[in-house]
């Protein structure tokens, strides 16, 4: 018992005083990002009510630049590979062990975007399968280098109206994009509109939704953090666009990613309004749904249409008759339940391992004050006894505490993968609210339809009575079924429109199960094996002690 | 913590061959048992004690005690064993809610059971008469004892105190100046004491973080049920081979709640409370010191007084003065008291020093026991964890082929 020279003395040196003890414990790469100074499970919170919210993750802005200097066993990231060191008897770990206890580093250069043979995601910042693909085609983006810039136009303000631009790096082998690595500074309000071009033009599909827009957040916050979590936020969707089969090789994305200047705001193309009003338009521009402001007599009629739907009586002429669907649609809503559900606990989970880890080192500092105490106003040689214990009891909390750290922000990694499907339900959502609202353009045109055959038959009646035709009369019922035409084609149109929305979200639904389920179980993977690791390693420290102290056992 | 009552053999040698031979005492608290209704609810343990004392009515006999009548105990060793550190009472409890929790009075009756041993282990606090009393008197008289306790106690015919409370009245403002306390200047008692109470301060931290560990696990027991439990729904939701892998997740979860939640309580029992034991005796340590510093005070008055008297009969024996026969009876007196006090510090002081050899080295081992105890139980739940987590791998590779 005198002085046993374990390993944990040469860690309980570095730490002679209270305040490094303290950095020992409290001041870790995972918490020194969090201007509330607070844990892992806050940007749970805050993915939990919109993805796009999820900035603080805990380990996404690199933080390699606090780990660098510091004390190796500080820094999570460096526990590496399972199978080195210690133990790890219990299997051989699985491939991706490695990908799991790898640093979380966003910029490490060997990080790429890759969907290999496997359908393992080495990117670390979500690790979901990207496409069924088994081509090694790959789309990187990284978001940086925040400027800001003065408002050249209309500053009427002499130094008003600044704002600030990102830089958004490719770096690719898609032979689509026509170079492998470009740049191409961008702002905020970019990004909204790609977002709303790529809803236009991509509706049905399970298109991962923007950021937020923040305004309050901007105004609260400190510049600099509101900037780096806009920063985060940015490069968490472009990869997320990225990563889905359909719009990485969409025009919009490539524009925006590619071509340096404003980009176009999105055109408001209300022809189906105007073609409603009775003006004659191209019946492909009926497809967009309706809009504010000059789509008011469309979004007029189909309300109306909808209350008649709701409201029962009149059966539409075309009725969401896909049971599968509704079906599909009723599990899916129970499906997020259930993961947002999960994810709350999961939420809980990680502050209860934090705690844990906390206390457990608090406790090691106590004693090894304790042991210090004790040893400095030794009178008997049965204190120097029990500082020596104490010691090794301390240095096993402490490096206990440690672990579950450790263990914490992989926990966070890997359950993470439930508040990105949080998030996807989001843009699953808006899939479905897509179909609807063809669904109701096809109903309206089909009511509408009705109607002007009504008009016109009655014209046709009454004009038929008159001998010899009422010129006015017959000009009317010309005009009527001309316009009887268009409408006719633009509800082809839309019904065409409607058919492609479905064909869309039954694709997008089957890539979500077969995605979902490989994301899920490589989620369950890694948690697992992580939960074994550490357990096993606490438990060495911990057998170690006792063995140490089996002199008391045998006493009692 | 029956191994309590087998070690609480005397002093000498511990070796159990032959029962009658050896001498030992050995008491068991047990049973605790709700009497009473209301506010007067209280609990009742069961005390057996074996032994083969002389002194003792039997081998064996079994009373029925109350938290007070320990109190009462430990409160009549304290007044006459000054100088010993009195084995620590557990706290009354501060919230009426956990009075009577199951938790709160299995620990109470652990540490009954732990005060009760140290008292019959130790050489000297063995012979007492009160702990006697206390192991065979029947309720009755245990009742009567105790509510005399306050009145009795105060009303000792021996004088020697009386002496004491007039000199010090008559003296303190004069010869000593006012409230100044008179203290030992023995720089090694002066270590002791500033050790002792840095002691308590340490100790006490430690002691909070303890508590706030088994906290920690009861909380984390809690998540991993609520996680568990959503696990499942989410694998009922899923269904198919992956479904099936939540569930069994969850399954795992909530056997890992369970042992989380029992680890809990080993804690506190096997740690957090041995830690609060700890922080008591030190709080006993402080109370002899009291003592010792009252004894010392005493001393001085009374060497004071005595000098002062013997001047003054010198000078009435100078003045052939016929007030000195009574005068030197006084004088006698005093000086009786004086000794007396004298021996009284100084047993004190020598009893101490014996006392704090022992402290130590018992803490040594009570805190070895529950670090073993501490160490033990965390592997033991690490290991719990690591298998629980383990049994789902291969299921979990399953799933990827399917």
């Amino acid at each position: 018992m005198m002085g046993s020279e374990n390993p944990g003395f040469e860690e309980a040196h570095l730490f002679a005083s209270r305040e490094e003890m303290e950095n020992l414990v409290l001041d870790d790469p995972l918490t020194t990002h969090h201007p509330n100074n607070n844990n892992s499970y806050s940007s749970f919170r805050s993915a939990n009510s919109s993805i796009s919210e999820s900035t603080h993750h805990p380990l996404s802005p690199p933080v390699l630049s606090t780990s660098a200097d510091s004390d190796p066993l500080l820094s999570p990231p460096v526990y590496r590979n399972p199978n080195a060191s210690d133990n790890n008897s219990y299997i051989e770990p699985p491939s991706y062990a490695d990908v799991i206890f790898s640093p979380f580093d966003e910029n490490s250069a060997n990080e790429i975007n890759r969907i290999d043979s496997t359908s393992q995601d080495t990117d670390s910042s979500f690790a979901l399968s990207r496409s069924s693909s088994s081509s090694s085609d790959y789309i990187k983006i990284t978001v940086s280098n925040p400027k800001k810039e003065q408002e050249t136009t209309n500053s009427l303000v002499p130094g008003g109206n600044t704002y600030y631009t990102y830089l958004i790096t490719t770096r690719t082998n898609i032979p689509d994009f026509g170079s492998s690595e470009f740049s191409v500074r961008r702002r905020f309000r970019d990004v909204v509109a790609l977002s709303d071009r790529l809803a236009e033009a991509y509706r049905g599909y399970f298109i991962p939704p923007r950021p937020d827009k923040n305004v309050v957040e901007s105004q609260v916050m400190q510049k600099q953090d509101f900037v780096e979590q806009r920063r985060v936020a940015l490069e968490k969707y472009l990869k997320r666009l990225a990563g889905h089969p359909v719009i990485r090789l969409s025009d919009e994305l490539k524009v925006f990613l590619q071509v340096e200047g404003r980009l176009p705001l999105s055109v408001s193309t209300d022809v189906a309004s105007r073609m409603l009003d009775g003006t004659v338009v191209a019946p492909h521009e009926v497809v967009q749904p309706a809009k504010g402001g000059r789509d008011l007599l469309r979004l007029f009629k189909e309300l109306r249409q909808s209350v008649a739907n709701d409201w029962g009586g009149s059966k539409p002429p075309v009725v969401e008759e896909d049971k599968l669907f509704m079906e599909k649609k009723e599990w899916i809503h129970d499906l997020e339940q259930q993961i947002s559900n999960a994810s709350q606990q999961v939420e809980t989970l990680v502050k209860a391992q934090q705690d844990m880890g906390e206390t457990m080192g608090e406790l090691g500092l106590a004693f090894i004050k304790l042991t210090k105490f004790e040893n400095e106003e030794a009178m008997y040689n049965s204190q120097r006894v029990r500082a020596a214990d104490m010691k090794c009891v301390a240095t096993a909390a402490i490096k206990a505490s440690r672990f579950y750290r450790e263990l914490n922000a992989q926990t966070v990694k890997h359950l993470d993968t439930l508040h990105e499907y949080l998030g996807l339900m989001l843009a699953v959502h808006g899939a479905f609210t897509d179909r609807s609202s063809a669904l109701l353009t096809v109903q309206t045109l089909l009511s509408e339809l009705s109607t002007l055959h009504s008009r016109a038959e009655k014209l046709e009646a009454a004009s038929s009575k008159i001998f010899g035709g009422d010129k006015s009369r017959i000009h009317k019922i010309e005009e009527l079924k001309e316009t009887i035409r268009i409408t006719e084609d633009a509800k082809n149109v839309a019904i065409r429109e409607y058919e492609r929305i479905k064909e869309n979200n039954k694709c997008e639904l089957e890539r979500l199960d077969k995605e979902r389920r490989v994301d899920f179980l490589n989620m369950l993977k890694g948690f697992v094996v992580n939960q074994v690791g550490y357990a096993e390693k606490i438990s060495d420290v911990w057998a170690k002690v006792a063995e140490e102290t089996s002199g008391y056992a045998k006493d009692s | 913590m029956e191994q309590q009552s087998q070690r609480s053999v005397s002093g000498s040698v511990q070796s159990p061959r032959s029962p009658s031979s050896q001498p030992y005492l050995c008491v068991s608290v047990t049973d605790p048992v709700k009497l009473g209704n209301g506010v007067q609810a209280y609990i009742s343990y069961r005390v057996i004690t074996k032994t083969n004392f002389p002194e003792y009515q039997g081998p064996e006999k079994i009373v029925i005690r109350r938290y007070s009548d320990f109190i009462w105990l430990r409160d009549r060793l304290f007044e006459k064993y000054k100088g010993i550190f009195i084995p620590p009472l557990p706290e009354k409890s501060a919230v009426e809610k956990f009075r009577f929790s199951a938790e709160f009075i299995e620990m109470r009756r652990q540490a009954l059971d732990v005060f009760v041993n140290r008292i019959a282990s130790h050489n000297l606090l063995q012979q007492s008469e009160d702990l006697r009393t206390f192991l065979q008197a029947d309720e009755e008289t245990m009742e009567r004892l105790r509510s005399y306790e306050t009145g009795i106690f105060k009303k000792k015919p021996a004088d020697l105190m009386q002496i004491f409370k007039d000199v010090q009245s008559k003296v303190s403002d004069v010869v000593l100046g006012k409230e100044k306390p008179v203290e030992e200047s023995n720089p090694e008692y002066e270590k002791l004491k500033h050790y002792v109470f840095e002691l308590e301060n340490h100790l006490a931290e430690a002691q909070k973080h303890a508590y706030r560990l088994v906290k920690r696990h009861r909380e984390l027991g809690q998540s991993l049920s609520d996680f568990g439990k959503a696990a499942k729904l989410l694998g009922a939701c899923e269904g198919q081979a992956l479904g099936k892998a939540f569930s069994d997740l969850g399954a795992k979860s909530e056997a890992l709640s369970v042992k989380l939640q029992k680890e809990a309580h080993q804690l506190l029992m096997n740690f957090e409370e041995p830690l609060k034991d700890y922080v008591r005796a030190v709080q006993s340590i402080k109370a002899t010191m009291g003592e010792r510093a009252n004894a010392f005070r005493q001393q001085c008055e009374l060497a004071e007084t005595m000098k002062l008297k013997e001047i003054n009969l010198d000078k009435l024996m100078l003045t052939r003065s016929d007030r000195v026969g009574e005068a030197e009876h006084e004088y006698k007196e005093l000086k009786a008291a004086s000794e007396e006090a004298t021996k009284r510090f100084e047993t004190i002081v020598r009893l101490m020093n014996e006392e704090i050899v022992r402290f130590q080295e018992q803490k040594t081992r009570d805190m070895g026991i529950a670090f073993h105890e501490f160490a033990k139980g965390q592997a033991r739940l690490a290991n719990s964890v690591a298998d629980a987590w383990r049994s789902l791998l291969p299921k979990l590779e399953a799933c990827s082929f399917a």
